[in-house]
């Protein structure tokens, strides 16, 4: 890949690559925007940039991851996805073929969910000013009218869910960059919620709010929801899905899995008397089979994030700076 | 009245007293003594103290101002006398009290004490009308600080208030010659509080005398909480294994040492040996548990109550319910003969906070958190207001140590090396306390705990609260740890912005080194060395065995440290041994025979696979994981079961194999620090651990002393402070301190505040003090 100007072997990667891969009415026009006719209802905008080492992982790759991040981002708020952006940054030099993979899973990723790259962009810098590839994901969407999803609506007594086993894409990542080589293979959850959640406010309209707990794990999102809702949570760790595999690196790694990333999870807080439903729809969605209730919101002026722990004890979820640094003197 | 003798001319005096003088029987003290000197005069409280005039003959002051001095109450803690001349009263006769001065009275609480001899004989004796009765106390002893809510001192502002005094006890309370002068938590059976016993849910046991059926349980190896001064107590029949098992497997407490309480020090001296100084701790009012050399014979004695370990916490009785419940199980005997003998039983005394919350303090919180952990529990009316937990001391080279601060020492002060605006500084993580300074004088707060959980948090936010009521401060400055996630430290933040004061962060190593600083009044530059588990460093690594060059002014250089080593897995490693033992392999370049060291590890393989990228492996110059690593690697301890217990295994083996040279060749020293990896390989290749445990003991203290020695001369500095958690291991300090006093230094170690996180917050502020003028 060479690094160059707005000309003509520019225009010939993003026809062969780009628009090969995303073919669809609005790119093909070939102008520098989409125009979409948006259906009834509120908009919903939402861009991440994506940067991920190393690009490739069990379960996908940080093409797909850009699709399903965003579109999740887009989805938590209860809206139906309609069109994505991306906005390539490449690395001069970096092979041809791995960014080919790269854009055709990012392709799949987007046509599997229904939801089409509308129009995008892409930059190429000096080698060693980038690493690879990073890619910026923009997605619009719609709310249907009735639907008020917030995370300053947590509320004591709601009950907390989430949608499947914790810690996945972290731990996958983290024992691949490191070559730690698990015994089994861990994959990235990586995938697009946006069915689930609308198979979920179908069925269960009442939900307070949703989150897809990525960087900081459950642990950070809880915390951010029980900030803004000004309430506590407390949530048991009996009840936690998590793998034997993602469980047995994290007690090597020295890691909790609650501040480990998730990139096809949601926490959903729901009245109490909705968690049952819920709990079953989620359930009989292919991305939800393995969800549990966790935990439950309480009064708490301070906004505690707690863990009942399996030996009997309560510790809290800190809300921490950054990685888990150690503080046992 | 004042017979002036000739030879001696009158003369008047105008005193002072400062320190601990009010709330403590000084003023009838000084009545009766004036009287016996035959002087005259009058005492009063003020907001400084105590003030007082007297008049007499030359010789019959001399000897009230030596007595004043020298026979003070028990409770009172002198700080200062100051006498000035001043114009006679010819026409003046006796000695009076008079009340206390107009304007703001300071009448500070002063810390519980055990219960005194005079209120014992009388418990035991059966024509006393307090015979039995539990709440007996006088102005020389019993509850005080955990009683009181507010300042001033007063009946109406301790959980006594509920009790209004029977004409009897009040006289007593109004006579300034009784004992019970203005003894605010004064009662008896007419008027005070009384017992209950409860089941396991919480309902009123129908028993003819609770005494009795308590000790009855208790002999029949149930598990009972009782109430004591700042909380509750688990008791059992700790020579009754199941019941100690028992009480092990409710608790979830698995390895992790408990202390005994026993009636006397005779008793004591079964299980412990105990030097003279030690005997004066484990007696002293403030009644602490005392860790104490343990006897061979207790792990067989009394199993399970403190396996393994070189030391046992043991406690005398502190409330008159103690001793009655001594007294009860020998049988109710008359006088105070009995308490020395040895055949009472030992009972395990734990408190009483599940899952490492705080104490449990009240009666309704204590049938619902401690249903299901005790069979009964043995409660009373009087609300205990203020929690505190038992204090912790152990003599170290004839001096007493704190390792814990809390009852019958919160809230003494400790006295810095001058004065500056109040600061408060909210201390750690683990064992967390609070300091707030008023003047010159640094007031720990009682032991808080471990901040890892909400019940935790929330009573660091009470003791903050309830220091700056007590102690009538309003902190100018906020001083905390850099640790980015510390509840103490979001928790000065937050103080700091809602008062618009400024915040102080504290290196945590620094804060160690200061405290030693401040309770030895320590100013000017001079070295320091942390010898400690793990504190966040200025550098975003985890310190833990730093020499810091301290500059006097609040700041510090680090002049160097420890070889780091990795910490595979974070806190996981601190709390497994055998992963810094695979750590110090792979400094030493066997990396690859780490999965073959540790055969019955399954994790072994993968934790070489970390140690190999340095994947989650901080590097960390702590002494207190190279005290795991060594421990790990002598297979003494693969993984603890409560912190520092491999090292205290270690500790026991050296201190239980003797000392042995230390080897020369153990370590290197070079621009940056000490680096011990001779010393770890060599006991790679040790086949005996006793011997293994003293060759580090003894070659580590002899590398720390070199280090500190060559550090000390570079620097043209003698003295020394040295603090950290690691300083609670004495076959180490006691070889270290030899050597550098040896050399011609000055070590000063923490002695009224502890060395570990406990004194963090002492450190903190004096720091803060220093810095903020
Ligand atoms: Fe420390
Ligand atoms: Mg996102
Ligand atoms: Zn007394
Ligand atoms: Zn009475």
């Amino acid at each position: 890949l060479a690094h160059g100007g707005g000309g003509r072997a520019m225009a010939q990667l993003i026809d062969e690559l780009f628009m090969a891969a995303f073919d669809n009415p609005a790119l093909r026009k070939g102008n520098d925007q989409a125009v979409v006719e948006p259906p009834p209802g509120r908009l919903v905008v939402a861009t991440d940039s994506h940067v991920v080492s190393p690009l490739f992982f069990p379960g996908g790759n940080i093409g797909s991851l850009a699709v399903h991040g965003t579109i999740n981002d887009v989805a938590m708020c209860g809206a139906r996805p309609l069109a994505l952006t991306a906005g390539f940054i490449l690395e001069e030099g970096y092979p041809l073929a791995d960014l080919r993979r790269i854009v055709e899973s990012m392709s799949e990723a987007a046509s599997a969910a229904g939801v089409s790259v509308v129009t995008g962009d892409t930059k190429v810098v000096e080698r060693g000013k980038g690493d690879g590839v990073f890619i910026n994901t923009t997605g619009i969407g719609v709310v249907p009218p009735g639907l008020e999803l917030s995370g300053d609506r947590a509320r004591p007594g709601d009950h907390v869910l989430v949608s499947g086993p914790i810690g996945d894409h972290g731990v996958a990542i983290m024992s691949l960059r490191e070559s730690l080589g698990f015994e089994a293979p861990i994959t990235s959850d990586s995938a697009a919620l946006h069915e689930l959640v609308a198979a979920m406010l179908d069925e269960v309209p009442q939900v307070r709010c949703l989150r897809d707990p990525t960087r900081g794990g459950v642990a950070a999102t809880l915390n951010e929801l029980s900030r803004q809702s000004g309430v506590g949570i407390v949530i048991r760790e009996e009840a936690l899905p998590i793998r034997e595999a993602v469980d047995a690196a994290c007690e090597l790694l020295g890691l909790d899995p609650l501040y480990v990333a998730n990139e096809g999870k949601l926490l959903a807080i729901c009245p109490p008397d909705a968690s049952e439903r819920l709990l079953a729809v989620m359930r009989a969605h292919p991305l939800g089979s393995d969800a549990a209730l966790i935990g439950e919101v309480i009064e708490d002026s301070h906004g505690f994030v707690q863990m009942e722990t399996a030996f009997g004890g309560t510790r809290n979820v800190d809300w921490i700076a950054g990685e888990q640094l150690p503080r046992i003197c | 009245m004042n017979a002036v003798s000739r030879h001696s001319v009158p003369k008047r005096l105008a005193v002072r007293v400062c320190g601990r003088v009010q709330g403590v029987g000084f003023r009838p003290f000084v009545k009766c003594l004036a009287d016996s000197c035959n002087v005259s005069g009058w005492v009063r409280n003020d907001a400084g103290g105590v003030s007082l005039e007297v008049q007499g003959g030359g010789s019959q002051l001399a000897r009230f101002m030596v007595a004043l001095r020298e026979q003070a109450p028990p409770l009172a803690r002198i700080e200062a006398v100051v006498e000035n001349p001043c114009p006679l009263q010819p026409r003046e006769r006796g000695f009076r009290i008079r009340p206390s001065s107009g304007g703001a009275v300071a009448t500070e609480i002063t810390p519980d004490a055990a219960v005194c001899d005079a209120c014992l004989e009388e418990l035991f004796d059966p024509a006393d009308r307090r015979y039995r009765y539990p709440f007996i106390n006088c102005t020389h002893c019993g509850p005080r600080y955990t009683l009181t809510s507010g300042l001033p001192y007063d009946r109406v502002r301790t959980s006594m208030a509920k009790f209004p005094q029977c004409p009897r006890c009040l006289a007593e309370y109004e006579d300034a010659g009784d004992r019970r002068y203005h003894a605010q938590p004064n009662a008896c059976p007419e008027c005070g509080p009384s017992l209950q016993l409860l089941d396991g849910d919480g309902h009123p046991l129908p028993v003819g005398d609770v005494l009795a059926a308590t000790v009855d349980r208790l002999t029949s190896g149930q598990i009972l909480a009782i109430k004591g001064l700042g909380g509750f107590h688990l008791l059992c029949d700790a020579g009754n294994p199941e019941a100690v098992a028992r009480l092990r497997t409710r608790k979830r407490r698995s390895e992790k040492p408990f202390a005994v309480m026993v009636p006397g020090i005779e008793a004591a001296e079964r299980l412990v040996r105990l030097a003279p100084g030690e005997r004066h701790l484990l007696a002293g009012v403030d009644r602490p548990i005392l860790l104490a050399g343990k006897r061979p014979t207790v792990d067989r004695q009394l199993p399970g109550v403190a396996p393994g370990m070189p030391w046992l916490g043991v406690m005398l009785p502190y409330t008159p319910l103690h001793y009655l419940l001594f007294h009860e199980a020998a049988g109710r005997p008359m006088g105070l003969a009995w308490l020395s003998g040895t055949g009472q039983p030992v009972w395990v005394c734990t408190s009483a906070n599940p899952g490492g919350e705080p104490l449990v303090t009240d009666n309704q919180d204590a049938v619902r958190r401690l249903s299901g952990l005790a069979d009964a529990l043995l409660v009373h009316d009087r609300d205990i207001l203020v929690r505190c937990d038992d204090s912790v001391v152990r003599q170290a080279e004839g001096r007493a140590v704190y390792l814990r601060r809390g009852r019958g020492v919160t809230p003494s002060p400790i006295r810095l090396p001058r004065g500056g605006p109040p600061v408060l500084a909210t201390g750690g993580h683990l064992k967390n306390t609070v300091c707030l300074t008023r003047g010159d004088q640094a007031y720990i707060s009682q032991h808080v705990g471990d901040l890892d959980n909400a019940a935790t948090c929330r009573a660091l936010d009470d003791t903050v609260a309830h220091l700056q009521r007590v102690l009538a401060v309003r902190p100018d400055c906020v001083a905390c740890d850099r640790h980015p996630d510390f509840y103490s430290s979001a928790l000065a933040a937050r103080l700091a912005a809602e008062w618009a004061i400024p915040l102080v962060r504290v290196q945590h190593h620094h804060a160690h080194l200061a405290a030693v600083q401040a309770e030895h009044g320590l100013e000017g530059p001079m070295l320091g060395a942390a010898l400690d588990g793990v504190g966040f460093g200025d550098n975003g690594e985890p310190w833990g065995g730093e020499l810091l060059a301290l500059d006097g002014r609040g700041g510090f250089r680090r002049l160097g440290f420890l070889r780091p080593l990795p910490l595979p897995g974070g806190d996981r490693a601190a709390r497994e041994p055998w992963r810094m033992a695979a750590a110090a392999l792979h400094e030493l370049g066997w990396g690859e025979r780490i999965p073959a060291w540790f055969p019955e590890h399954p994790r072994a393989q993968g934790l070489a696979g970390m140690l190999a990228t340095g994947t989650r492996c901080p590097r960390t110059s702590s002494l207190g994981r190279l005290f795991d690593a060594a421990a790990g690697l002598l297979k003494v301890k693969a993984v603890s079961r409560f912190e520092g217990q491999a090292a205290m295994l270690l500790e026991g083996l050296a201190a239980e194999h003797g000392a042995v040279p230390a080897w020369e060749g153990g370590w290197t020293l070079d621009q940056e620090g000490l680096d011990f990896r001779p010393l770890l390989a060599e006991l790679t290749r040790s086949s005996e651990r006793g011997f293994g445990a003293a060759l580090f003991h003894a070659t580590l203290a002899a590398g720390l002393a070199d280090w500190l020695c060559r550090a000390a001369e570079k620097a043209g500095q003698k003295r020394v402070a040295i603090a950290g958690g690691c300083c609670a291991n004495q076959v180490m300090m006691r070889d270290l301190c030899m050597r550098l006093e040896h050399a011609g230094l000055s070590v000063y170690q923490a002695r009224q505040a502890p060395p570990n996180d406990a004194g963090l917050s002492l450190g903190q502020a004096w720091v803060a003090l220093q810095t903020v003028r």
